[in-house]
């Protein structure tokens, strides 16, 4: 788990049973696990009031054992961005007494949660865990382009492609590690780049 | 000491019974002054200064949060209690000149909110008189739930249909009229804040049902001023000071440390706010916590104590004052 450095950089914990009329599961990769490890938790019947979303990404894996978890409904979406409209409308229709819990990378929770937020959920009620790659969603100050699955430090910036530092300096509303230029000073240094965030 | 509080000089402009049991009073500042901002939920203790004894009360501000002119409270008579609500109404009359405190929200709106649902029971309506008109005046969605024991005593019951329409939902016990609360509480968009001030048998249902029912706690907001209750007299031994005093049957263990000379922080005197919690050096006997604010794990150990309401039976108390 990752270290609180600021107090900005968000802390994951383990997903665990809520009580609730509904619960919502959005995972990518290995965050299936955490849900079917959390599954061992769950009264009896739990998730026969439950949908799990799933990004199985590119390796493809868990989505039998999700199925095998009996869910009210299971959606697998190819990508974030393709199950967006899907979990806005889901949120918009939806009642006091459903629980969110977020699974997997930090730009999927971190994304999941911007769109919860909107909803009118506090990020403290939401359950959340960390699973899988560490890669970062940055968002560059300077042009304010957002870069996907950063595993550098520095990163450059996939927009304006200025060398940025990835700071743990998080923010919520846009759902991103904040990168700041490393060389403003001067270009032409170069410091080494790094596999920071595997 | 009121923490983060200064007083207010004000005189009462106007004294209204408003049925049975409850009575209204208005305040305004003897400078002729607007009085401090406040925001829905907010309350203001007031100094009942009545002989030789001095008690201070908490009281809900009901009157919009807009208007600053004026700031009322309504107050329920309690015939058994200390005796707080007996000497407004009955020594409390127009022109006199009291102090309140400046006002303090324990009980504020989480504007985040998407909708606010809130649920009164009896006099615990007053913090809602101020919520709803804040609400009401910046286009807010919001609907109130009020059990009252007959249509004669839903204090300000008539006030709210007449202003907010079917927003405001009526239960009376006497004709049988309960809300169904887990219908209520499942049907809500998501996004709803939840509210709940009356009595403590009320807000404890309501919490558990919530808590039950999948509501997040940061979603579920509730008060309750436990007014102090008398009890038997006993001693206190203030370490700090060196004092050893002597609590009054119908005094709170708050007020006897005041009256002793010793100046202790606090905010509402309700038990909510957590500022008098004061740590206990010893004892022996038996604690009566009415509080709450701390844990039950902190009442248990005996190591601490809320003085604005709670008390103590027993040989002997040394408290860290």
């Amino acid at each position: 788990m990752a270290a609180k450095t600021i107090i900005s950089r968000p802390i994951y914990g383990t997903l665990s049973p809520q009580p609730g009329k509904h619960h919502l599961f959005i995972a990518d990769a290995e965050g299936a696990v955490a849900i079917t490890d959390m599954a061992g938790k769950a009264p009896s019947g739990f998730f026969g009031s439950a949908e799990i979303v799933f990004i199985p990404g590119p390796e493809g894996k868990h989505i039998a054992a999700l199925e095998a978890l009996k869910p009210a409904q299971l959606h697998v979406a190819p990508s974030f961005a393709s199950l967006l409209p899907r979990l806005r409308q889901t949120l918009t229709n939806a009642h006091m007494g459903l629980r969110l819990y977020l699974a997997g990378t930090e730009g999927l929770i971190g994304q999941a949660m911007q769109a919860a937020l909107e909803a009118g959920i506090d990020h403290t009620s939401m359950q959340t865990e960390q699973r899988g790659s560490l890669a970062r969603r940055m968002q560059c100050v300077h042009c304010k382009g957002i870069t996907e699955n950063v595993t550098t430090q520095p990163a450059t910036c996939a927009h304006c492609g200025l060398l940025l530092l990835v700071r743990d300096h998080y923010s919520r509303r846009l759902a991103a590690f904040q990168g700041v230029c490393i060389n403003a000073e001067d270009r032409s240094e170069i410091p080494p780049m790094e596999e920071a965030f595997p | 000491m009121s923490t983060g509080t200064t007083k207010l000089d004000v005189v009462v402009s106007d004294v209204v019974p408003v049925n049975d049991l409850v009575t209204r009073f208005h305040f305004r500042r003897r400078d002729g002054e607007l009085l401090p901002t406040f925001s829905g939920g907010a309350h203001v203790v007031v100094e009942m200064r009545d002989g030789d004894r001095t008690r201070l009360n908490p009281y809900s501000l009901m009157g919009s949060p807009l208007d600053t002119r004026e700031y009322t409270i309504s107050i329920r008579r309690d015939d058994v209690g200390r005796g707080g609500s007996l000497f407004m109404h009955r020594q409390v009359k127009p022109g006199l000149e009291m102090v309140i405190s400046y006002p303090v929200n324990l009980f504020s709106l989480d504007l985040r909110a998407k909708k606010h649902l809130m649920l009164a029971g009896g006099i615990g309506i007053t913090p809602f008189m101020a919520q709803t008109s804040q609400l009401a005046g910046a286009g807010g969605n919001f609907e109130l739930h009020y059990t009252c024991r007959t249509a004669s005593l839903g204090t300000y019951a008539d006030v709210l249909r007449e202003r907010y329409g079917s927003r405001v939902r009526l239960y009376h016990d006497d004709r049988e009229e309960r809300i169904d609360l887990d219908r209520l509480l499942s049907s809500q968009p998501l996004g709803t804040h939840l509210y709940v001030c009356g009595p403590a048998g009320m807000i404890n249902w309501v919490r558990d049902r919530a808590a039950s029912l999948g509501w997040p706690s940061e979603t579920v907001h509730f008060e309750h001023f436990a007014a102090p209750q008398p009890g038997a007299p006993f001693d206190v031994t203030l370490a700090v000071s060196g004092k050893t005093i002597r609590v009054g049957e119908q005094q709170s263990l708050l007020e006897a440390i005041e009256a002793a000379g010793v100046d202790p922080p606090y905010l509402c005197r309700g038990g909510v706010c957590g500022q008098c919690e004061t740590n206990v050096i010893s004892s022996d006997g038996k604690f009566i916590h009415n509080d709450h604010w701390l844990s039950e794990e902190d009442h248990r150990s005996g190591c601490k104590i809320m003085p604005c309401v709670s008390r103590f039976e027993g040989k002997s108390l040394v408290l860290e004052r």
